[in-house]
């Protein structure tokens, strides 16, 4: 029975692990928080993109698709070299903390909010465009009009991206290092309990990481899914 | 096309409809001449129905004149300094994914109307065309006829002193068109320059103070409504009342 993967996962949450809480409580905190940054810089970005013709826009357009791609690993490694005690910004500390984490995950999301925002908000722009030069609209003005209209679509990419945060163990490995009740996140610490030979541990904690990310996503879903029938 | 304050919705009336004038104007895309070269100036009190087959450049007319396309050729010119507030009412009403009193409070936003004074002009201008039931039903759940009801006080609480509508109840059914006649008739009587295109000859009969005809991407003739309609200029004006196919 302790070997069964579904039974340590549940009996990790019924008994309220403080460990297992603990790296729940972080991992949360650092995708939301990436998430967030991401979507405040990602979304205006896409936006902008979207909406003014400029020198190198097909290249930029390129550059953040392709880098929705971006392998964790070298995301990693750029914001560990960025954040080591030698690099440009060794001086604030920041490696091996969660802030790290955070920014390494924003260096993840943020092309995917981006790139995924761009395009809705540059459909969205072709439906509206004649209204919107018939009201005498600038292109800043058009900007938050196109940002909230797009919302229902924005919700499904946020959704992406937080997807892409919370899987993600390559970068929040590097700059977090792993470290027990500092900066241990879900998919590190499965990482870990994997290569200890502790594989039902390591199942029941990818158990709960799946189930935690289905219940945001369902969650999600309702309320887009209600305000969208609301709105129509 | 330009922002102003209030007072709104009593100046348009007093101020007599700005005249269009189109000197030479032509367009063209990819090489290809779409309308024109063509000139005439809109100065009577109107309405002014543009008339003419499809594919007569009836649309690009109106498109040109509101500023919405740049002439490839010839100038769009106003009497009024500078361009005159305008509005434009489409075929399709483009309506934001909100409530219908947040459309109208939009409009008003983003003309720079004082913040205190949106939501009163935009209430009014609800129950003006009977609206108020549905204002806080997301406009995109209206049925055709009240989108294009709201996309007309959409159109009225920036008091333009010109409104353009683009074949605005080719989609409707008689009840809607009545309603959407009616709100063009209250523009006009208000002192707003009316521009519109349709392809319904009732329509422009009902409406018409003067026809502008086009044909081919050519004005064929401009003249009175009673004129047009009883003993047409143009020979493509002739074969279009007398119900023959025009290309």
């Amino acid at each position: 029975m302790e070997n069964n993967a579904f039974y340590v996962a549940l009996s990790l949450l019924l008994n309220l692990d403080a460990s297992l809480f603990q790296i729940v409580a972080l991992s949360l905190q650092v995708s939301l928080l990436a998430v967030l940054i991401a979507a405040v810089l990602g979304f205006p970005l896409g936006a902008a993109v979207a909406l003014w013709r400029f020198p190198g826009r097909g290249i930029m357009i390129v550059v953040l698709n392709a880098l929705m791609g971006l392998p964790p690993v070298v995301a990693g490694l750029a914001v560990y070299l960025l954040l080591s005690r030698a690099g440009p910004l060794g001086e604030w500390g920041f490696l091996f903390t969660p802030g790290a984490m955070v920014i390494a995950q924003v260096v993840l999301v943020l092309p995917i909010l981006a790139a995924l925002s761009r395009q809705k908000v540059e459909e969205l722009l072709g439906e509206y465009r004649e209204q919107f030069m018939s009201l005498g609209m600038s292109r800043s003005r058009m900007m938050p009009t196109l940002l909230w209209d797009a919302r229902f679509a924005l919700l499904t990419v946020l959704l992406a991206g937080f997807g892409r945060a919370s899987a993600e163990v390559g970068a929040v490995m590097m700059v977090g290092g792993n470290i027990d009740g500092v900066t241990r996140v879900m998919t590190t610490a499965i990482v870990l309990e994997t290569g200890k030979g502790n594989l039902p541990l390591a199942l029941g904690l990818g158990i709960v990481l799946l189930a935690l990310v289905m219940l945001i996503n369902t969650g999600a879903y309702l309320v887009g899914e209600l305000t969208r029938r609301r709105i129509g | 096309m330009t922002s102003f304050n209030v007072p709104l919705l009593a100046s348009a009336a007093l101020l007599p409809p700005p005249t269009l004038r189109f000197d030479g104007v032509a367009f063209s895309q990819q090489g290809k001449a779409l309308l024109g070269p063509c000139s005439f100036t809109l100065n009577g009190t109107g309405p002014t129905l543009v008339m003419g087959p499809n594919g007569a450049g009836k649309s690009l007319l109106l498109r040109l004149a509101h500023g919405l396309l740049s002439p490839t050729q010839g100038q769009v010119a106003w009497s009024s300094e500078g361009c005159p507030r305008q509005a434009m009412v489409f075929q399709q009403p483009v309506l934001l994914r909100r409530s219908a009193v947040a459309n109208l409070i939009h409009a008003l936003a983003v003309n720079n109307v004082p913040r205190k004074t949106r939501t009163k002009i935009a209430w009014e201008a609800l129950e003006h065309f009977g609206l108020t039931p549905c204002a806080n039903t997301p406009a995109r759940v209206l049925s055709g006829g009240e989108q294009q009801r709201l996309a007309l006080a959409r159109a009225w609480v920036l008091a333009p002193q010109v409104l353009f509508l683009d074949e605005p109840t080719s989609a409707l059914d008689p009840a809607a068109i009545k309603g959407v006649e009616a709100a063009v008739r209250e523009f006009h009587q208000r002192g707003t320059r009316i521009v519109m295109t349709t392809h319904d000859l009732h329509q422009a009969r009902r409406l018409a103070g003067d026809v502008l005809f086009l044909s081919g991407g050519k004005v064929c003739e401009h003249t009175s409504a009673e004129t047009f309609f009883i003993s047409p200029v143009s020979r493509e004006g002739q074969a279009f009342i007398a119900g023959e196919l025009v290309e």
